[in-house]
């Protein structure tokens, strides 16, 4: 590996779980060592909150009741609109009610499975056992879970598992668990123990003798900048798809909070670990803004097909059966359309590239319901679907009963984030990570269904009570806007905001972002290769000259600025994208999200390199001018085996 | 060929291009001056589009002319999380029932005026253009759209069944997306059917009960305080609202309400 | 013909005493001033109960109409018996006396609830759209706040027509030949049928949104309710309309 792109640091290791006693126990042996912080000591520590997505809105609510006094921060203009409102399919978790041999343990070793072998044990074992508390608690908030007649909860099995453990609230469920923290929230912000700051998007982390203390912060409405100081931070941002530029995360999503915290010293986890999600609405035109996920359930039912002839462009429904080509069906018979979602993307991409893909530019396959709607008749189809079919028929147009819908895979998750150990807590102290804006445990590829489950057992169960190991040094010392660290980062914040506003070139922020997507897809998406990383790499840093000497940028920033914004998260994605391009092009070794075209195994499935690949790549950010540094942190599996993943 | 999805799919012989349109677009730099309609060109539009991607082709083009985008809110762009909202031609959110990111330029035909303004209620102030205020919806829900239940307090899931009927109810009331759009289509700029989708969603569960009487009172009270419009049953609210919340839930409202003063509940102050 | 709300001597009375209700509801002691005062709900509420109590009236009205057809005599002779309903266990016309009150109490409190609940809705709307379409809104329930107005405009007309004879061209005559002089002129007869129109969209939209403000509607209900609304609206005012038109095409006289 080229010692330009990066440089080998020390390793780093999880210090926090308990390794000790058996897995099963390590949770509550660490949460019986950890401190304790006195309810009357509470009052006194100030908690900030970035992000009220399932995770920060849990969070910041869970440490209102607990006594904290909180600071929770958001850009949009309610906290229930943070982006987790929009998963659909469910949420996992080990209740066992259909009594199927699900079971805790069964729920981590499916995980760490499906996360290809490259999550953190510990991690995903708390996860599963916290998961049933999730449901329990959820339920108590009132949130609609589907239900049966008996009046018990309703379970589907998801995402390529043997057991019914997801629960669900029919294609909304983010939306449903997400106004449950979102309520808990309120009520804490009319408890006074959460102080609101709608509308205000952070742009730095204040650092106060090696903790953080502080972020700065700007209101977006008034584009007054300021700072905010606290006992410990919690960032909970969400993920950073939006790399992409087209992906099916929100238009605002960004990686602003998590990336500058990097570059004040966080090591940035595994990069290049994205999601991209089969069962996506195909891009239409080059003005497309943004892309539509619909739950893959719809596979359950839907056939995957291709014509068998490139560049056919017959209308679906005149192909003859003889001559098409059920691609999943027939490379993975005993699994066909129900494979993992990186095996069913990369396919249709294969597909595509071999010029039988469908639709405009030949980017998409067909999802056909027309052998579903024969054998169970259209109204169970509208039943089960409808929402879908209708979703899909809003926005292209075309009627799916009719004719085949045509989907195409789309970055939809971020496995990697910032590092965290088994505190959740950073590599700087007090700062803390909750989330998908974390790394820790998801692997190298996500399960369906398990997001939200990890949202919120970190917003709710995990980081409530590993916080206040942290906290219970504190209060520390007093620090106010005067302090030299928060002069410095209030400074460098607006020498930025600025810089951005005064190049007053040729280009907007929107059309560099487009071009960062563009060369993020096509060399650090679905297949990566040496040489196209490589070239993305050179591409994307005189991107970054160019977006500084020729961007730009009207009005001014102590106003309602919304190219601003953008222009400020765009700087970031590009460095960002550099990132994730260097960590793709070291990993050399397929897993999960990321597929690396050197390295697969004769049937062209994805090959991992245990020997030399197991471990998390935690990566720290160095001044300009030099290579960012690896720190590895080794993966060992005491409870589960590595194995090659195999759904033939 | 490499499934390049960006770039290849602008050929313009793959799409049905060339709407040309007159935005008229309400202007406002801030509260505190005087807004008024502006009229803009824009041409070239495909039917394909959303109404959002039309306005970023707009702005796009003003931006590079030097002049000030148009502000307007959006997030998710596929309809859920309810922070889009423009009035169109006189309707919360186009002429379909769905939100302004699910309109499609389809919606309109070649050479059409289009108004566009912001949601209308003194509760929703004009932060710029247009882009309104809805906090008001927040501090409704403090004033009680809430089961008080601490994390960690919860009992076990299954201890309480709840009949599917009452639970896909709930379900029904309880996907309202907060957008406003109630508020901006209703004659009086009333929020009753947002209040009541909460109240509606909370009450029929058993969890809910606890906290039914006063929930209601302080829920209602605070819609009052903010200076939202009451409700004179027209409907305007449930047929501009892209969840289709339905009228069912003020009634229940209402009822939950008369019930609630019976019983002796009052709001706190 | 015997129009019960003799007291309402002049288009402002209402106003008046609307607000002198206000006082009397918010210091009535069961309810706070403050639930009564900011409480939307409420206002309906009253709105409703006030609305039905003068629905219930209506029906007796027009039932009591519909005696013209049974000749003159007869229809003064009912019109006398209203006035000494109870007797002689109570004087003259106390029954009476207490349906007047309790129609006026219900009009100056629908009349309130009407003009607090615009007012709040002018406030809450400042600035109007440039551009509105109403997609839901019916002609009635568009009408209800003009169409009220003029209703309103129309009893105190029809009280001084028809129940202290002070603007009726036969003002002295008997009850019948009060209502056949003043049905004679085509543009009273006009009026009173334009009336009873409006009455009858703010009846149609008025029952339904009474029954929704009471917590009595449901998704099953909705249509049961409406179609109700519409078959008694028409009901109702028809059976007012029959009056007129007979006495202009001369089938009464």
């Amino acid at each position: 590996m080229p010692l330009d792109l990066f440089s080998v640091g020390d390793p780093i290791a999880d210090t926090k779980a308990p390794s000790d006693v058996p897995i099963g126990e390590r949770w509550s042996e660490r949460q019986f060592r950890g401190r304790l912080v006195n309810p009357a000591n509470r009052r006194k520590l100030t908690v900030i909150v970035v992000g009220t997505g399932l995770a920060g809105g849990a969070a910041a609510a869970t440490l209102g009741e607990a006594g904290y006094k909180v600071k929770s921060f958001w850009y949009q203009d309610s906290p229930r609109r943070a982006h987790s409102v929009a998963a659909q399919g469910g949420i996992n978790a080990a209740k066992n009610y259909r009594n199927d041999g699900d079971s805790v343990h069964r729920l981590f070793y499916d995980t760490v499975k499906g996360g290809d072998f490259r999550a953190r044990e510990n991690n995903v074992h708390r996860l599963a056992e916290v998961s049933v508390n999730i449901i329990d608690q959820c339920v108590a908030q009132g949130v609609p879970f589907a239900r049966e007649y008996g009046g018990l909860l309703d379970n589907r099995s998801f995402g390529g598992t043997q057991v019914s453990r997801t629960f669900y609230a029919r294609g909304q469920t983010g939306q449903q668990l997400l106004y449950g923290a979102y309520q808990a929230l309120e009520r804490q912000i009319a408890a006074g123990s959460v102080e609101q700051n709608a509308r205000t998007e952070m742009l730095d982390l204040i650092i106060v003798d090696g903790r953080a203390r502080g972020i700065v912060a700007r209101d977006l409405v008034s584009g007054e900048i300021s700072t905010h100081f606290a006992d410990a931070v919690v960032i909970a941002s969400g993920g950073y798809s939006n790399v992409f530029y087209l992906s099916t995360n929100a238009k605002g999503s960004n990686t602003t909070a998590i990336w500058r915290a990097h570059k004040r010293g966080a090591y940035f986890a595994n990069p290049c670990y994205t999601q991209i999600h089969p069962t996506c609405i195909p891009v239409k035109g080059d003005y497309q803004s943004k892309l539509t996920l619909m739950s893959e359930s719809l596979r359950n039912d839907g056939r995957v097909w291709v014509p068998k002839e490139r560049g056919d462009d017959r209308p679906a429904n005149d192909i003859p059966e003889g001559e098409r080509d059920y691609y999943l069906e027939r490379l993975y018979p005993s699994f066909g359309n129900l494979v993992p979602r990186d095996i069913a993307s990369r396919q249709a991409k294969n597909v595509c590239d071999e010029g039988r893909g469908v639709g405009p530019g030949g980017l998409g396959v067909y999802l056909d319901f027309a052998e579903a709607i024969e054998r169970l008749g259209r109204p169970a189809v509208e039943a089960k679907y409808g929402n879908l079919f209708d979703m899909y028929a809003q926005i292209t147009g075309e009627d799916p009963y009719v004719t085949p819908m045509r989907i195409f895979p789309a970055v939809h998750y971020t496995m990697g984030g910032l590092w965290v150990d088994y505190d959740l807590q950073s590599t700087i102290p007090g700062m803390f990570v909750i989330g998908e804006a974390n790394f820790s445990d998801h692997g190298a590829n996500r399960l369906g269904a398990s997001a939200l489950m990890q949202g919120l057992a970190d917003g709710y169960f995990v980081l409530p009570s590993t916080i206040s190991s942290y906290l219970a040094d504190g209060p520390f010392e007093k620090v106010d806007e005067s302090h030299p660290a928060a002069v410095e980062a209030m400074q460098s914040v607006q020498e930025e905001v600025q810089k951005l506003l005064s190049i007053n070139g040729n280009r907007t922020p929107a059309s560099f972002h487009r071009e960062l997507g563009q060369l993020m897809w096509d060399y650090c998406g679905m297949e990566r290769t040496d040489e196209g990383l490589r070239k993305a790499i050179d591409r994307i840093r005189e991107l970054r000259r160019e977006f500084w000497s020729d961007l730009k940028v009207g009005g001014d920033w102590h106003s309602f600025n919304q190219t601003l914004e953008h222009a400020g998260r765009v700087a970031d994605f590009i460095e960002l994208g550099e990132l994730m391009c260097i960590d793709a092009l070291h990993r050399n070794e397929s897993c999960g999200g990321h597929f690396r075209a050197e390295s697969q195994t004769p049937e062209g499935e994805a090959l991992r390199d245990d020997e030399n690949f197991a471990y998390v790549a935690a990566w720290e950010w160095t001044p300009e001018g030099q290579p960012p540094v690896l720190h590895k942190e080794d993966l060992e599996y005491e409870y589960v085996h590595l194995a090659q993943r195999s759904y033939k | 060929m490499t499934a390049s999805m960006q770039s290849s799919v602008g050929n313009p012989a793959d799409e049905k291009r060339g709407m040309n349109l007159t935005l008229r677009i309400w202007r406002q730099k801030d509260p505190s001056v005087k807004g008024k309609m502006v009229t803009y060109k824009v041409s070239d539009i495909s039917p394909d589009m959303s109404f959002l991607e039309m306005l970023d082709v707009l702005n796009e083009q003003l931006i590079m002319q030097g002049d000030d985008p148009v502000a307007f809110d959006h997030d998710c762009r596929e309809g859920i999380c309810g922070m889009c909202g423009l009035m169109i031609n006189g309707q919360a959110h186009g002429p379909q029932q769905t939100t302004t990111c699910q309109l499609h330029m389809r919606s309109f035909k070649d050479g059409d005026k289009i108004d566009i303004e912001p949601w209308r209620a003194s509760p929703f102030p004009v932060i710029k253009d247009l882009a309104v205020d809805r906090r008001a919806f927040d501090r409704i829900i403090q004033a009680g759209g809430y089961i008080s239940v601490p994390t960690g307090t919860a009992p076990e899931a299954h201890a309480t069944p709840v009949p599917k009927a009452d639970s896909d109810a709930a379900f029904d009331a309880a996907t309202c997306i907060g957008c406003g759009a109630c508020v901006a289509a209703c004659p009086n700029a009333s929020s009753m059917l947002f209040t009541a989708a909460k109240v509606t969603h909370l009450g029929l569960l058993p969890q809910g009960q606890p906290e039914r009487d006063d929930r209601v009172v302080n829920m209602v009270a605070q819609q009052d305080r903010e200076g939202f419009g009451g409700c004179t049953n027209i409907g305007e609210c449930s047929a501009a609202c892209p969840k289709g919340i339905s009228m069912e839930t003020i009634s229940r409202l209402n009822h939950d309400l008369l019930g609630a003063l019976r019983a002796g509940a009052r709001p706190k102050s | 013909m015997s129009c019960v709300t003799t007291c309402l001597v002049g288009g402002k009375a209402p106003v008046v005493l609307a607000w002198g209700l206000v006082v009397t509801v918010t210091h009535a002691g069961r309810r706070t001033p403050k639930v009564a005062k900011t409480n939307s709900v409420v206002k309906k509420a009253v709105m409703a109960i006030s609305g039905i109590v003068m629905v219930l009236y209506l029906i007796a009205h027009m039932i009591g109409n519909l005696k013209v057809f049974t000749g003159a005599e007869s229809f003064n002779h009912y019109s006398e018996w209203i006035r000494t309903i109870g007797t002689p266990a109570v004087p003259e016309q106390t029954t009476l006396w207490i349906i007047r009150i309790a129609l006026l109490v219900a009009v100056v409190a629908h009349f309130w609830a009407a003009v607090s609940l615009w007012r709040q809705a002018k406030r809450a709307r400042p600035e109007r759209y440039v551009t509105k379409k109403a997609v839901a809104q019916s002609y009635a329930s568009r009408t209800m706040r003009w169409g009220g107005v003029i209703v309103l405009l129309f009893i105190v007309y029809h009280i001084l027509d028809l129940t202290t004879g002070t603007v009726n061209p036969d003002g002295d005559a008997s009850p019948y030949d009060r209502l056949v002089a003043s049905f004679s002129n085509p543009f009273v007869t006009a009026f009173y049928v334009i009336s009873l129109v409006l009455l009858g969209m703010h009846l149609r939209h008025g029952i339904w949104s009474a029954t929704q403000t009471l917590g009595q509607s449901n998704r099953r209900r909705e249509r049961t309710v409406n179609a109700f609304a519409i078959v008694f609206s028409t009901v109702l005012i028809a059976g007012f309309l029959i009056v007129p038109f007979s006495v202009l095409f001369g089938l009464v006289d």
